[in-house]
């Protein structure tokens, strides 16, 4: 019972830390289903919204700001995709992912100048961040409800793609892009949507997240986005299920380790399992296997 | 002409991909110096076959010998113990599972139904690429032109090659700007650079008229007598499968359904019935009109 | 009649070099050594080598690794560690009690063991990744060189690595001749390489590996040999960047880093080892030194304060950005630089203007 109890704290965190990465992460896995793209800039879009939030907090009270960030992130990830990635669809793989990483690389520096590479502090958000105690732990709420939000949000989506007309088009898109196109679904509007999607709960999560930490910096998408890829990854590639399960264990397993005393290798952890991933299980959890034909 | 020895030998290869049997129990033989032929409806797994054969996948079961010498084996981990449990132990007691290039620096070499030229490199150098496995010299003296005098050798021998095939005069040509039938004479330039024993053909025919077919059939029997190859063919068009191959196997869902010389095969009902679909049974014409003119004539 | 174009092409080539050096010299004395220009060519020398190191990798052998940071961290590390003067360690191990290696090693033989190390971890890293597809191998990749970058970075290491301090103190070189020298030889070794048989068998591997395969060519040991050849010249890149920032730390080898050169790669053209030489310097020139001016306070239009430090890096990405996306082929496209290719050039504009 003592070592839960010192414990509590890291794995409450770790549960919290999984919650929001699994948001950011079925970005990347619903945009792989679909373009075959590992999205780099998502974990930029990530950063963007904290940045905004904290840019449109003091002008704008909370009320508004909240929304605001929303609407502003999801337009973000939209441009993205209409600039960066629609052109070089029919290009070959590598160069969209190299659109991918150079976007990443234009938003960082975008954030870097209009910042000026100092940390901004997030808003305190009242109520979310208030400290309450749970079974001798003391933590935010916010950590608390992450979880539950995340899970909401993923019940939402899943509806979303089983029941709903734009959900069965996506689920065609990401068997078979040619086919789908051939049987007259507006692909464009698919793929809109999918970044859409992932761009609003990149937002959402970022709310989450960043209220748990100082501020944000520029560079800081950089590490939760490539988690996020990694828990999709460990999930099945394209499956949203497996994306949030890869991502509550890399949450939970990392502030394990830092509880640990292993601050250093929490972040490794993430890439040894990575490499465990790619190596005995390459198509992840719930991923299909790929057979090429001769 | 062909002799008896015994060159390629599929035996009770089964190839499974989850629930879906490709092959199924084939066996079948090539001897030195013939043109064996496989034929069959589309989807009948003689691409898969061919697969098993260089290595690119391993069968479920069975064995593919080369000259004498096992080079294909796998056998399902139920079946092992069924042998063990008494019965013959020795048929299948290993596990063979060596990759394509392996099986090609044995003497097997193959061309494929799309056509699979290396797109950034001229006709040359497709040819002269195909050599690389018979290289002796490690990077660092190839790096350095150690080698030179075998890189000269090599490039001879390119140059011999395209010109007996008739490709010399476009050997510094990009491999795509060169029409369709060439290429597909560059792709059996490049197989033969590997110096094989054995030569897979998959739809070499594929896409041709009835000249170009005609002249494709003249060069394979050209290049087995002048390279002393066997050649094993996937083909579609019946007039070159039938002047040219002194036996032909028919495929039907993975299963062989008949074997034999071209006149054999010609009139055997179940080669006709599964590729036209079968005819109906038990047709009574006596009660036809036609069948009284006859009668009256 | 070839075989004179062939010789005509190689003299061609050599005068140019020659000339290349010549100009390096006269520059050394008669500029200042602290002008920018001199971080520009040192700079630009070090980033062209691991930008082909890379494109041998990537536009020769089709293997899309963004590992290539990680092996520069581990040449530089190298380099870095057998060579700081024995005297000095306790001061620059101050944590660490003077480290653990006491000795030191002549500067060849630490930047070829440099190159040797890094081309060891490679091949240990390929065994279990190479087989992978184009996306998967990337972010391995990636996650090997951030995990390296965590090691290094990790105190119990610390008696060799210095652990998250700044390894400093080890023998430099000035001048630039001595980058261009080094990257240069390294780089004439690649396109030998790139232009022999093992080099004729990546491409076919590039274009189709199941073609290659069926035709003799063992994959995994090509592929594997692609890889370890890049890292080796990856860690000397490496090594050589130590020497011109005098001091290194484990941190700053970023997967950022990485990017860089992939972008250098691409804006040269995938494919050629001249368009990466090129891209490289003008990639360093720009970031380091033209678009300067574009950070430089002095020049406001508005009360707004546009022209402020980072303005030069987001028109940098902007501009990177537009090639990526319109000038997909990159500068040389998967040409090299040619006289002939020149010729042609001019001839164009030309008939061009005749018209």
């Amino acid at each position: 019972m003592n070592f839960f109890q010192t414990n509590l704290p890291y794995i409450l965190a770790g549960i919290s830390t999984g919650g929001q990465y699994a948001l950011i992460a079925i970005g990347y896995t619903m945009v792989y289903g679909i373009l075959r793209l590992i999205n780099f800039a998502h974990g930029d879009v990530f950063m963007a919204a904290g940045l905004i939030m904290i840019y449109s907090y003091t002008v704008m009270p909370l009320w508004v700001s909240i929304p605001l960030t929303i609407i502003l992130t999801v337009l973000i990830g939209f441009s993205i995709e209409r600039i960066a990635y629609k052109p070089l669809r029919t290009a070959p793989r590598m160069s969209i992912m190299i659109s991918a990483i150079g976007m990443s690389y234009m938003i960082q520096n975008l954030a870097l100048y209009i910042t000026g590479g100092l940390l901004k502090t997030y808003p305190k958000i009242p109520w979310i961040s208030d400290s309450i105690t749970i079974f001798g732990a003391i933590t935010k709420r916010v950590t608390v409800i992450t979880p539950f939000l995340t899970i909401i949000l993923v019940v939402g989506l899943v509806l979303l793609i089983k029941y709903t007309k734009i959900g069965m088009a996506m689920r065609a898109v990401s068997r078979d892009f040619e086919t789908a196109q051939l049987m007259g679904i507006k692909i464009d509007s698919v793929i809109s949507m999918t970044f859409i999607i992932g761009s609003f709960l990149a937002a959402v999560g970022s709310i989450l997240f960043f209220s748990n930490y100082p501020g944000v910096t520029p560079t800081v998408g950089g590490m939760p986005g490539l988690k996020a890829f990694v828990a999709a990854v460990f999930g099945g590639i394209g499956s949203i299920p497996g994306a949030v399960i890869g991502a509550f264990l890399i949450g939970i397993c990392e502030n394990i380790i830092k509880g640990l005393g292993w601050t250093t290798f929490s972040d490794a952890f993430t890439f040894v399992l990575l490499i465990c991933v790619l190596m005995f299980m390459p198509t992840g959890l719930f991923g299909e296997k790929q057979t090429d034909k001769v | 002409m062909a002799s008896s020895k015994n060159i390629l030998k599929m035996e009770n290869i089964t190839m499974q991909f989850g629930g879906v049997v490709a092959v199924d129990n084939l066996s079948l033989e090539v001897n030195e110096g013939e043109i064996v032929s496989l034929i069959g409806p589309n989807g009948a797994g003689k691409t898969t076959a061919f697969n098993v054969v260089t290595g690119v996948y391993a069968p479920t079961n069975g064995a593919v010998w080369f000259n004498g010498n096992k080079i294909v084996e796998n056998h399902p981990r139920r079946k092992m113990k069924k042998l063990y449990a008494g019965k013959d132990k020795t048929v299948f007691n290993g596990h063979l599972e060596p990759t394509p290039d392996k099986i090609t620096k044995l003497g097997i070499a193959r061309t494929f139904q799309n056509i699979r030229l290396w797109k950034s490199q001229t006709v040359f150098d497709n040819v002269l690429i195909a050599k690389h496995l018979r290289r002796t010299s490690n990077v660092f003296s190839a790096t350095f032109r150690l080698n030179w005098k075998e890189e000269k050798k090599q490039r001879e021998e390119t140059a011999e090659l395209l010109k007996i095939l008739g490709l010399y005069d476009v050997k510094d040509e990009l491999c795509t700007s060169l029409p369709y039938g060439l290429q597909r004479r560059l792709e059996i330039a490049r197989a033969l650079a590997t110096n094989p024993t054995l030569l897979l053909l998959d739809e070499p025919a594929a896409g041709m008229n009835p000249q170009e077919t005609a002249d494709l059939t003249d060069f394979i029997r050209r290049i087995r007598t002048d390279f002393h190859l066997s050649v094993f063919m996937i083909e579609h068009h019946m007039d070159l499968v039938m002047d040219i191959s002194d036996r032909i196997y028919v495929l039907n869902f993975g299963a062989l359904i008949a074997q034999g010389t071209p006149d054999e095969i010609q009139n055997n009902p179940d080669v006709i019935a599964a590729y036209l679909g079968e005819a109906e049974e038990d047709t009574d014409f006596s009660d036809k009109p036609y069948a009284e003119e006859e009668e009256a004539e | 009649m070839e075989n004179t174009n062939k010789k005509r092409d190689l003299f061609i080539g050599f005068g140019l070099l020659a000339l290349l050096f010549i100009v390096l010299v006269i520059l050394e004395q008669t500029v200042r050594p602290t002008s920018i220009l001199f971080t520009v060519l040192k700079k630009g020398a070090i980033y062209a080598l691991v930008a082909v190191s890379m494109n041998l990798l990537n536009g020769f052998t089709g293997l899309f690794s963004l590992g290539q940071a990680g092996f520069m961290l581990l040449g530089a590390y190298t380099y870095a560690i057998f060579t700081i003067p024995v005297e000095a360690r306790a001061q620059v191990y101050q944590y660490f009690d003077g480290g653990a290696i006491q000795f030191t090693l002549p500067v060849i033989v630490a930047m070829i063991l440099a190159g040797l190390v890094a081309a060891f971890f490679a091949y240990l890293i390929g065994l279990p990744v190479l087989h992978l597809k184009s996306d998967y191998l990337a972010i391995a990749t990636l996650g090997f060189a951030e995990i390296l970058r965590a090691i290094f970075q990790w105190d119990k290491l610390g008696v060799i690595t210095n652990g998250s301090n700044l390894l400093r103190k080890y023998p430099v070189f000035k001048t630039s001749t001595f980058y261009f020298a080094i990257s240069g030889i390294c780089i004439a070794l690649i396109v030998l390489l790139i232009n022999s048989t093992y080099g004729r068998a990546f491409k076919a591997i590039r274009d189709d590996e199941v073609a290659a395969e069926a035709m003799g060519i063992n994959l995994a040991h090509h592929k594997r040999m692609a890889f370890t050849i890049s890292s080796f010249f990856a860690g000397i890149s490496g090594a050589l960047l130590a020497m011109f920032q005098t001091t290194i730390q484990a941190s700053q080898f970023k997967s950022a880093m990485t990017y860089e050169i992939l972008l250098i790669v691409v804006i040269g053209g995938i494919g050629s080892v001249s368009g990466s030489c090129i891209s490289s310097f003008l990639f360093i020139a720009c970031s380091e030194w033209w678009l300067r001016f574009l950070d430089n306070a002095n020049l406001n239009f508005t009360s707004i304060q546009i022209l402020r430090p980072g303005f030069r890096k987001v028109v940098f990405s902007v501009v990177i950005m537009c090639i990526v996306l319109f000038y997909q082929k990159g500068i040389m496209g998967d040409k090299e630089f040619s006289i002939k290719g020149i010729a042609g050039f001019f001839k164009k504009l030309k008939s061009k203007r005749n018209k």
